[in-house]
């Protein structure tokens, strides 16, 4: 048993505290530390990375207490996958808070981040659905701190229905759990793999319910129609390094899409068959629909962005939703990639709201640099949108390659296409107000930009790495997707995953 | 017994539906209070309803026990939700202060003015 797989947990947890308490009036000292924090946290995250390389699923027993009666941590490719994902997005978020400032323009930012790092790194590793639910609420708490981090009107009453609907969100799930203890008489994943198929499926009433109700809330994080509405508020009105960290909670609920309807309720299991695919697909075409429109329609550039996030959570699920391998691994490629290009957008959003007056996409007076800006804008929206040559076109297109049955195709090939062709021009013409027309605008004497307001290479080097990782993704699409591959295979196989966690401990 | 905790938790649920669907900041604060009392008490009852019996096996073999694992998550829960209410009044009363109205809905013709100031 290596004790590596908690540190993801305990790292942050120790340090959230340390900076929450002792550095609180020292800005530098905080920043240090949490950039060391994070740095650490990248490192655990590739030796985890390359402990489940070789595919064996690795368990860690909280007080070693054997699995179905104490909790345990798992580690398999999947786990790794994304505690990597979240500590190099985590990494780049905070350099660009950083130098932006805006970790100071309220209390406790780097505490809150740290906290936030460790619920997001605990629900991905967790083997117990109970404990999945408590990483849920500490990544959420913390997600409520940072949300309203410097305040403001708009920022706090878009916080306080962040909070509520996630509240809300809270409570279903406790639903759902007690529903799910009720009639299996047990939590933990791997036990409830084992038993729930044994149920036969006029008796399983009570595990359907518990499924549908689990998918809603999952559905909550994952931005799903027809409970996507709390995002594009949230996310618009966020500070941008918040919204970009942001980019892995919807993913946390897809993560959680793919863990627990697929190793729980996945295919095969009579009680649950076709249910949950039944409602996911069409709910993911509704949620890539509404995306592209809110794209097209948007009136300012952060509810723009917020927008093309909904329609790429609908573009993951739509893949998730069909449950076999192969559109599981084009599920996790594509997740890869679109929290990179979510963050790379938001990033370079916040290089230029902060060089305009509002964030509103009416042409003004160009800003400083805004050659450079309108080039990496175009790149990450080109990303974003699926465009050639970066990871967005691979991902979709293996999106599509995955979605050929022809019970889907129809639907799935008619959503994702045209959807992306409606963000596409919804990005053409965000760009061309904010960075084509605004050219022609002269600027009131009083009001030019100067010399100072230029971006520092401090300040333009995150979105660059956000950049560079989407160019990696695209240029090492083929060792990632043999990764992924071999990732959704593991996944898909619950036998494997059920005798690992419920193996009886060896004596030593 | 189970008829009354039931229909308790229906009552509680209900009522906090209801609430949470108000336009205001402190009816909704209640009905999410209210739901939580409603998850923790059928979380509770999760476990089977069981009267005068002790959450441990007795040692001579007397298999009467009632579970005590939902007694544990419910005790999170308890925690949990309590933290959470407390976060949802101060973030509430920050945007009343902010906002000098306590409407849980953002009203849009507002945020349009926002975006083209």
């Amino acid at each position: 048993m290596s004790h590596w797989i908690i540190l993801p947990v305990v790292l942050p947890a120790m340090l959230a505290p340390i900076i929450g308490f002792m550095m609180r009036h020292d800005i530098v000292l905080a920043r240090v530390t949490s950039v060391a924090g994070s740095v650490l946290l990248l490192g655990i995250s590739l030796v985890l990375m390359s402990m489940a390389m070789d595919g064996t699923t690795h368990i860690y027993r909280l007080g070693d207490w054997p699995a179905p009666f104490g909790i345990v941590l798992v580690l398999d490719r999947l786990s790794a996958l994304m505690v990597l994902l979240t500590s190099v997005l985590a990494f780049m978020v905070l350099l660009h808070a950083m130098a932006t400032g805006w970790d100071d323009r309220g209390k406790h930012f780097h505490a809150l981040f740290q906290f936030q790092l460790m619920g997001i790194c605990g629900a991905f590793l967790t083997g117990d659905i109970f404990n999945l639910f408590v990483f849920f609420e500490i990544l959420l708490i913390a997600s409520y701190g940072l949300m309203i981090h410097s305040g403001g009107r708009d920022r706090m009453r878009a916080g306080l229905q962040y909070v509520v609907m996630n509240l809300a969100g809270s409570t279903l799930f406790l639903f759902a759990l007690g529903t799910l203890y009720a009639s299996t008489g047990t939590l933990n994943i791997a036990d409830l793999a084992a038993n729930i198929p044994e149920i036969p499926a006029d008796e399983a009433g009570l595990v359907r319910v518990a499924a549908m109700l689990l998918m809603i809330v999952f559905a909550v994080k994952a931005a799903l129609f027809p409970v996507q509405f709390w995002l594009p508020a949230t996310y618009a009105n966020a500070p941008a390094p918040v919204a970009a960290l942001f980019a892995i909670m919807t993913k946390v609920g897809a993560y959680a899409i793919l863990r627990v309807h697929t190793v729980v309720f996945g295919p095969g299991v009579a009680g649950t068959e076709g249910m949950i695919d039944a409602w996911l697909f069409p709910a993911a075409l509704v949620t890539i629909a509404l995306g592209a429109f809110g794209v097209l329609g948007a009136k300012r550039l952060m509810s723009l962005i917020s927008f093309s996030v909904i329609g790429s959570m609908g573009t993951l699920l739509i893949a998730v939703a069909v449950f076999s391998p192969v559109a599981t691994t084009a599920a996790l490629y594509y997740m890869v990639h679109s929290t990179f290009a979510a963050a790379c957008l938001f990033l370079i959003a916040d290089l230029v709201v902060s060089r305009r007056r509002g964030d509103s996409l009416t042409p003004t007076f160009a800003t400083v640099q805004n050659g450079l800006f309108a080039a990496i804008f175009f790149a990450a929206a080109i990303a974003m949108a699926g465009m050639p040559p970066l990871s967005g076109f691979l991902g979709k297109l293996l999106v599509l390659d995955a979605l050929r049955d022809p019970g889907v195709i129809g639907w799935a090939w008619t959503a994702i296409l045209v959807g992306s062709l409606l963000t596409i021009v919804g990005f053409a013409r965000a760009g061309s107000a904010l960075f084509w027309k605004s050219t022609s605008i002269d600027a009131p004497v009083a009001e030019a930009p100067g010399p100072n307001d230029s971006a520092t290479v401090a300040q333009v080097a995150p979105v660059m790495l956000t950049l560079a990782a989407l160019v990696a993704l695209a240029v090492f699409a083929g060792p990632v997707a043999s990764y992924l591959e071999q990732t959704s295979a593991q996944l898909f196989d619950r036998s494997g995953y059920i005798s690992a966690v419920l193996a009886p401990v060896e004596e030593s | 017994m189970e008829l009354l905790v039931a229909s308790a938790i229906g009552a509680m649920t209900a009522g906090g539906v209801y609430l949470l669907l108000r336009l205001r900041t402190f009816p909704v604060i209640l009905g999410l209070a209210l739901l939580s009392y409603a998850v923790n008490v059928f979380i509770f009852s999760s476990g089977r309803l069981a009267i005068d019996m002790s959450p441990i096996l007795s040692k001579y073999g007397d298999a009467s026990y009632t579970d005590p694992l939902p007694q544990a998550l419910v005790l999170t829960a308890i925690v949990i939700s309590f933290g959470m209410t407390a976060v949802l009044v101060m973030v509430s009363l920050g945007a009343f202060l902010e906002a000098d109205t306590d409407s849980i809905d953002i009203d849009p013709s507002e945020t349009d003015k926002d975006a083209t100031k």
